[in-house]
């Protein structure tokens, strides 16, 4: 099926001279939840604005429902709804008049029934002659989501949904992107939480430094980011790890003091036990112990260097 | 053509004024009738005719184009300079809107604005002078087409602008004081010949020359070039637009 998405070659240097983006290809596919994670600074923004047409690209092509971004931009944008990253609102205009002045730019005729229908699902209704500057900053964030589906788009752009939101705004929030996406809208959302791309997507991309590192689907891309260490403070240092130990991914640290043993979380079987058995059997004794995970910047790195 | 996104800009545009009735509409009016007291009735009845006008009555179309230019400039270039100042300007910018789609929407509710604010002069003018329109249709037509041309060039100087002072310099170094030289207070032969001459460089001088011909039948440069050097100017002002728009220039990055 084609993609609903086609990123070919995109570049993109700022007036400064700064690069954010380097040769991006990413096709999305119809119907998908897709993640972009990166810390921040990888390019995410970027990249939304220039599909968006916020931002111009140094090169390349985009295509958003086989509409080229630039020379169909009609077509391509009367697909798009986009939630920026940054609460930016029309301090004095009353949420019913922000989302409704949202449909009419983008194209479509008055349609009182479904823009109701939108502000109910985001418990806005009560809200809706309210003046944008009394809301919070959570109630802020619903009427940008309100604003971004009041024309019906079939791809919804979602920067950072997360960044700043409460427990119950991100439960309805998921809960509206799973009803979305079974009514066959294409989601692209941006964060730098490896558990948020691994609680929503299905396929994720990685963004480093303005460069795709790798895409998969989600599960695969969990069983690679997954990993845990577990080090073990020993008593008395090691000089080698002892034969019988080989068959455990383990390796000596800080002077032969410490032993660190890599896992999958992902896995059955951990093989924590067997270690701790055969580390007793062989009479290694520890005074203390952490297991913790990789940080987000150490798998970039590790992505990346596995890249070059 | 978008025409439902035209109409969500003008009405957004237009409900803004609807907030600001004071200082969009009342205040501009306020200072223009004061002027009218103390130029047309108090000191005016002093002075004598030009070219066969009262005083009160002759500086009417002045005090009406300097209305019109300061605040078609300031309507338009705040309706474009805020959204990009707050940041809602991304909505607009993702929209499927053409360029000339955004600047009908902003420009036309801007230049709607100076008109309903010249005509409510006008009727205020009535109050203090008696003056007669000649020629009401060309009056309407330089009415319309000054508040249209200013809002265009409000328009260039809001995306211009990368700050709140940038949004005032414009209208008040250069477009005040070319109408207060341009003939809005005297007429341009009462100037000695040098400065006849300096003076129809300022363009402001054909504008204001062309609208009193259209109210008194009298004026300093023929009627026909006041409006081609309108035209030419509104030109102008949408070509600087295109090129805005083609290169993305203080709009996209
Ligand atoms: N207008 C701009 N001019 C110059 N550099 C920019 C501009 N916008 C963003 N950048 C830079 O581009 C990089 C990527 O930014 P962004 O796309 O916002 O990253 P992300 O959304 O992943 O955090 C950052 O280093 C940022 O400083
Ligand atoms: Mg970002």
């Amino acid at each position: 099926m084609q993609p609903i998405i086609s990123i070919k070659d995109v570049n993109k240097t700022y007036a400064s001279g700064f690069t954010a983006l380097q040769d991006i290809n990413l096709d999305i596919k119809r119907g998908e939840i897709f993640a972009l994670l990166g810390p921040n600074g990888a390019g995410k923004t970027t990249l939304i604005s220039i599909i968006c047409g916020i931002v111009n690209a140094s090169s390349g092509n985009i295509t958003a429902d086989g509409h080229d971004i630039i020379r169909d931009y009609r077509q391509a944008r009367e697909k798009i709804g986009l939630v920026p990253q940054e609460l930016t609102t029309d301090a004095f205009e009353s949420v019913w008049a922000t989302v409704n002045f949202s449909r009419g730019l983008f194209g479509k005729p008055k349609d009182h029934a479904y823009v109701e229908k939108v502000l109910r699902d985001l418990s806005l209704w009560n809200k809706k002659d309210a003046k944008m500057m009394t809301l919070s900053g959570g109630m802020k964030r619903r009427v940008m989501i309100a604003k971004a589906l009041s024309h019906e788009p079939s791809i919804l752009f979602l920067d950072e949904p997360t960044a700043g939101v409460d427990v119950e705004l991100r439960r309805d929030m998921w809960a509206l992107v799973h009803g979305l996406r079974e009514r066959g809208v294409t989601i692209i959302l941006t964060t730098h939480y490896i558990e948020e791309a691994e609680e929503m997507a299905d396929r994720v991309g990685v963004i480093h430094e303005g460069r795709i590192i790798v895409v998969e689907d989600k599960t695969e891309m969990m069983a690679k980011l997954g990993k845990r260490q577990l080090t073990l403070h020993l008593q008395t240092p090691l000089a080698s790890i002892p034969e019988t130990l080989s068959g455990f991914k383990l390796e000596l640290a800080d002077e032969g003091n410490q032993l660190v043993y890599t896992f999958d979380i992902q896995s059955q079987d951990t093989g924590i036990t067997q270690l701790m058995h055969s580390l007793q059997n062989l009479g290694i004794d520890y005074k203390d112990l952490h297991s913790s995970q990789s940080s987000l910047e150490d798998i970039f790195v590790s992505l990346v260097r596995a890249k070059q | 053509m978008n025409i439902y996104a035209i109409k969500a800009i003008y009405r957004f545009e237009m409900a803004r004024t609807g907030r600001t009735l004071m200082q969009s509409i009342a205040s501009p009016v306020l200072s223009t009738s004061l002027y009218f007291i103390v130029f047309g009735a108090a000191i005016g009845s002093r002075m004598g005719n030009i070219e066969g006008v009262s005083y009160g009555a002759f500086i009417i179309p002045g005090l009406l184009m300097l209305s019109l230019l300061s605040e078609s400039i300031s309507n338009a270039s705040f309706g474009i300079y805020f959204p990009k100042f707050t940041g809602t300007i991304y909505e607009v910018l993702s929209a499927p809107v053409s360029a000339a789609e955004i600047v009908i929407g902003y420009v036309g509710a801007a230049a709607t604005k100076s008109i309903i604010l010249g005509l409510l002069i006008l009727l205020t003018a009535r109050v203090f002078v008696d003056y007669q329109i000649a020629h009401p249709f060309v009056m309407g037509i330089f009415l319309i087409l000054t508040a249209l041309t200013f809002s265009l060039f409000g328009f260039i100087i809001g995306v211009w602008a990368d700050g709140f002072e940038k949004l005032q310099i414009i209208p008040m170094m250069i477009v005040t004081p070319l109408t207060f030289l341009g003939g809005s207070f005297y007429s341009i032969s009462m100037l000695p010949p040098l400065w006849q001459k300096i003076t129809l460089f300022n363009p402001v001088v054909y504008l204001v020359s062309g609208f009193r011909w259209s109210f008194y039948d009298v004026s300093d440069v023929n009627v026909e070039v006041s409006v081609g050097m309108t035209v030419l100017f509104m030109l102008a002002c949408i070509g600087t637009i295109y090129w805005m728009f083609k290169t993305g220039y203080r709009l996209k990055s």
